[in-house]
């Protein structure tokens, strides 16, 4: 039996989640605890007697038996879940409850719970979106620190604070209660774009690492859309946006490996698949009177995907779109987009004059691809030497080899010009 | 040629999911190597890091072994070489010594010499 690409971090998220809903969230770290148990064990199987059948089943199996071990010997000394507290204080009912939970039709709710349980209002975005990684996704702290370009300890520390939190605020999300959902749903949609926006746009050099953040995004949100509550516009909305991105990502990297912007990406290699479930998510989203940022941003990829040559983009509409999402979802980001748009649009003048027009135009003093975008528009204008100073400050501010390179390659441009 | 054991020893640690992955991966690639060159004739059995010790005239038992779970024998194989030096530079490979275990390679005592 050949090993399944992820299995044991896809496993992990669906184990803690179905353990936490036996143990109770207060027993979280238990829950961990017995996860990892259950991976050692499978690694001292599995390396001399190879991979089961069903390694999922085998996994769940162990976690299972290890989870009615604990469950007895702690009965006296722990207090379990509250709404299961009394079938597992007794031998009668223990064996019974343990098959329920772990009935494989529940572990999808089981997910949603714990999704929902992470990102708990008490928690800032950046801390709700490692926990959604960590115990829905299954990512290690290493794994996370190199999403976010942190330190593993600082990732460590910063998890297990929240975990702690998480423990302590004693209860599970109940999913089945349709107010409550309603009102966590926004929050654990920002939790789900900002982990595809790590992966698409984020600083971590790592393409793998930000490919597994883009992947994981979408199984988490398909996994979203497929509760009855969960599946409103906005989410199929969000889940568009996150394909059709998604299928720009092999050819965002070049033949060299090198950053390549969308006028000369190879649109050959976007993944077409990806454009139609996109393109039918879109569709899907397009009821009821809410108009969401997910929506405008997955109608603005929808019309770059509709490009097969750069130039036969519809800047008109994409600078409409643009408009559109200021007023829904203004930020510096999305207002220097606007701006390459309207460059696109009605040339390079305009695109400077709409970028000096950027109010909050100071929080984008980090962002190396404000002064990219700069230095595009003046090499335009033939203004080469500004176009160089403005390239040469982006290349201070690069977070990664990979935008190094392609800082380099447009400085080079502006010196060949000159 | 001869018969060899491999005793795998520690290389215990809590590796991430994605981490746990990898060394599965390393594993499995290494016991196909090593059954495509005909060199392993039983991958072996896993064992369990909790035992009972039984001792002396009377059969006293106690609970063990408690040795470091470094220490512990954590599986054994049963590999064939043409020696002991050929035994031991093929567990060079094995991906335990990534994770800080080791592997004692020992010949078995041949019936008719």
């Amino acid at each position: 039996m050949e090993l399944s690409d992820h299995l044991f971090r896809r496993e992990a998220g669906r184990m803690v989640a179905t353990l936490t809903r036996a143990f109770g969230i207060h027993n979280l770290a238990l829950a961990e605890d017995v996860v990892q148990d259950a991976f050692c064990r499978a690694l001292e199987v599995w390396k001399l007697r190879g991979v089961p059948e069903n390694p999922s089943a085998w996994l769940m199996k162990t976690a299972r038996n290890r989870a009615v071990d604990v469950l007895r010997r702690e009965r006296t000394a722990l207090t379990f879940a509250p709404d299961l507290g009394r079938l597992l204080q007794t031998e009668w009912t223990l064996a019974n409850a343990v098959a329920d939970i772990f009935d494989p039709i529940g572990i999808k709710d089981d997910q949603l719970r714990m999704m929902f349980s992470c990102c708990h209002p008490r928690l800032s975005a950046p801390a709700q979106v490692m926990l959604v990684l960590q115990l829905v996704g299954g990512f290690g702290a290493r794994e996370v620190a190199g999403a976010f370009v942190s330190s593993p300890t600082a990732v460590e520390k910063r998890l297990s604070r929240s975990k702690k939190m998480l423990a302590e605020s004693g209860v599970l999300f109940d999913i089945a209660d349709a107010a409550d959902f309603a009102l966590r749903l926004p929050v654990v949609q920002r939790a789900l774009y900002l982990i595809f926006s790590e992966g698409y746009h984020g600083a971590s050099p790592h393409a793998v690492i930000r490919t597994d953040l883009c992947r994981e995004s979408i199984r988490l949100t398909r996994l979203l859309a497929e509760h009855p509550l969960g599946a409103v516009p906005s989410t199929l909305a969000l889940g568009a946006l996150m394909y059709l991105d998604a299928a720009r990502l092999p050819a965002r990297l070049d033949a060299w490996g090198d950053l390549s912007s969308l006028f000369d990406q190879d649109r050959s290699r976007w993944d077409r698949a990806m454009i139609d479930e996109g393109r039918a998510w879109l569709e899907r989203s397009a009821t009821g009177s809410e108009l969401s940022r997910y929506h405008v941003e997955a109608a603005i990829a929808a019309a770059h995907a509709a490009a097969t040559r750069f130039e036969e983009t519809d800047w008109t509409s994409i600078v409409s779109l643009y408009d559109t999402l200021m007023q829904i979802a203004p930020s510096p980001v999305v207002a220097l987009n606007r701006a390459i748009a309207v460059a696109q649009l009605r040339g390079p003048q305009k695109g400077l004059e709409a970028i000096d027009a950027v109010s909050d135009r100071d929080r984008l003093a980090a962002y190396p691809f404000y002064y990219a975008a700069r230095g595009e528009l003046e090499l335009r204008r033939r203004n080469n030497a500004i176009a160089l100073e403005h390239f040469a400050t982006a290349l201070a501010l690069a977070r990664n080899p990979v935008e190094q390179r392609f800082l380099k390659k447009r400085i080079d441009a502006c010196a060949g010009a000159i | 040629m001869g018969e060899f054991i491999y005793l795998y020893r520690g290389g215990q640690r809590s590796p991430s999911p994605e981490q746990s992955q990898q060394i599965m991966q390393k594993w499995l690639a290494w016991m196909k190597d090593l059954t495509a060159s005909g060199n392993l004739k039983d991958p072996g059995q896993p064992l369990e890091l909790e035992g009972k010790v039984v001792k002396g005239k009377a059969g006293t038992v106690t609970d063990g072994p408690f040795a470091e779970a470094k220490d512990l024998v954590g599986g054994f194989s049963v590999v064939v070489a043409d020696d002991l030096a050929h035994a031991a530079k093929l567990a060079g490979g094995c991906p335990i010594l990534d994770v800080d275990g080791s592997v004692e390679v020992r010949p078995v005592m041949q019936m008719d010499m």
